[in-house]
């Protein structure tokens, strides 16, 4: 899968987030790193189809992303997206939350659907969480039962917006693991995360976004090796400091 | 090791409890009409039975209407009120501010003698109806504002994200949420409406106080009349709590995980 961004501007209340982010990516997996508010978020954002660019262009495998409402509804059921935190309908229980986009989104039988989402439950070793609403499961929990709905539809790209970033690091390892694993099945993903160590590791490309833009991009063997620019220099030296 | 268990209260315990509030409340009651050498005899209310029933329906039948009225009215003001159109949105503010600040014993006299003559409204339970309804609707609609706005945003960005539509992200997200929020609030509302439907007897609605000032011409027992009519208004408003209490565990999501733990 190839995503091309074309100059794409977004601002939010007159305050440039985006400039001119221009780009082209084979996607398998792709970390998004960089400082907080660079824009990640937000680009991962227009990315899924959840905000609108102000101009710009973006090519999903060489098809124009038209960003009308009739589109973007039926373009965003093939984009999964995992939220940093409180990603699950709070009136619902675990398994609830699962089928409500199988049903009805996808209007898919309900007993076909209870069957898919008890076989990822079990799958994610998330069984004995079934019944149980959002506030009686851990953050851990809930994150690996959001990512467990996003690809509960099979989509063709997977986005999770720093999926860990609220989570101790036991929670974390156990999130980045389903995602891994996830991965391994050929799931296309593009993680925006502050975990380095998953960027590195888990993931073949990484982009780094800084003060608008894409600054630099390129394999995650080499990128973390050797850093091109400064910012990135700067950006790694500055987090990796306390690294054990 | 000691274990701190929440225990429910023993039966003793409850019953006793209960048994002293009664006591202190009758006596206390007791003691006042006493202290004032009043006697009270109800037996000559019997004779009105038909009339007070007569009445006691007409104040449920206006609440009835009012509610029903009252909600579309508070919903749509609700959602005006952060209308794009500006007309609009002041529009909605404007009437709830107004509302909420005015008594609705003046709201009645206004809209009936000046609104209602003006417009040739004649029928005093229509007109009842309406202005109980725009009075209530006012406090249904900043319920319905503050519910709305206490829903975390991201529930909708997360119900866009997995595809649904509009109207389904209303129909299964929002309403359930708002309703789980709301319940309780908007059932108090209920209670008032039935109280607040005794004003229109100044507009002579044959209503339940109205009945009850007829009665009072007639036998001079007033005491009587209005202690027994507030016991009747009590059985309606007590009948809205038990069945609030009902519709909340129903809505309320916390309260079905208990069937599972």
């Amino acid at each position: 899968m190839n995503i091309e961004l074309i100059n794409i501007c977004k601002t939010f209340q007159a305050e440039l987030v985006l400039k001119d982010v221009s780009g082209s990516f084979d996607v398998h997996s792709i970390a998004v790193i960089g400082p907080s508010g660079g824009g990640k978020s937000t680009l991962l954002r227009i990315i899924g189809g959840l905000l609108t660019p102000d101009s710009g262009t973006l090519k999903m495998d060489g098809e124009i992303i038209t960003f009308s409402k009739k589109y973007l509804h039926s373009y965003r059921r093939n984009i999964g997206f995992v939220f940093q935190s409180r990603g699950l309908f709070e009136h619902l229980t675990a398994m609830e939350n699962m089928l409500l986009p199988l049903v009805h989104a996808f209007g898919m039988a309900k007993s076909q659907a209870i069957e898919i989402s008890s076989k990822l439950f079990e799958r994610f070793g998330l069984s004995d969480e079934k019944n149980k609403y959002p506030f009686q499961l851990s953050g851990g929990q809930q994150q690996r039962i959001a990512i467990a709905r996003a690809v509960a539809v099979k989509p063709k790209l997977l986005l999770l917006d720093e999926p860990t970033s609220a989570l101790d690091p036991e929670y974390t390892a156990e999130v980045l693991n389903m995602l891994g694993e996830l991965q391994n099945d050929g799931l296309k993903t593009i993680i925006v995360t502050h975990e380095m160590g998953f960027a590195k590791n888990a993931c073949e490309k990484v982009v780094f976004l800084a003060n608008k833009q894409i600054v630099e991009s390129g394999d995650s063997s080499q990128i973390f090796k050797h850093p091109q620019t400064a910012e990135l220099q700067l950006f790694l030296n500055k987090i990796l400091e306390w690294k054990v | 090791m000691k274990q701190t268990v929440n225990k429910e209260p023993s039966l003793v315990n409850k019953a006793a409890s209960a048994f002293i509030v009664a006591v202190v409340m009758i006596g206390f009651l007791w003691f006042s009409v006493t202290s004032i050498g009043l006697e009270l005899d109800f037996s000559t209310l019997s004779q009105y039975r038909q009339r007070l029933w007569e009445g006691f329906l007409m104040t449920v039948i206006i609440s009835l209407a009012s509610l029903i009225v009252s909600l579309i009215i508070g919903s749509l003001t609700a959602i005006g009120q952060n209308a794009r159109i500006l007309a609009i949105s002041y529009f909605c503010r404007a009437y709830v501010q107004i509302i909420r600040g005015t008594p609705l014993l003046v709201q009645i006299y206004f809209f009936y003698y000046i609104i209602g003559t003006a417009w040739g409204i004649d029928n005093r339970y229509v007109a009842g109806v309406v202005i109980l309804s725009i009075f209530e609707g006012a406090y249904i609609s900043e319920i319905i504002r503050g519910g709305l706005a206490s829903i975390d945003h991201q529930q909708y960005e997360v119900a866009k994200s997995i595809g649904l539509t509009p109207a389904k992200t209303l129909q299964l997200v929002t309403f359930p949420i708002l309703m789980a929020r709301i319940l309780p609030a908007l059932t108090g509302q209920f209670a008032s409406i039935i109280k607040d439907s005794s004003l229109l007897s100044v507009i002579a609605v044959i209503e339940l106080t109205q009945t009850v000032q007829e009665i009072s011409a007639d036998n001079f027992r007033m005491f009587e009349n209005y202690f027994f009519v507030g016991v009747l208004y009590f059985i309606l408003t007590f009948s809205v709590s038990m069945l609030s209490r009902v519709l909340e565990r129903r809505y309320n999501h916390e309260y079905r995980v208990n069937q599972y733990l």
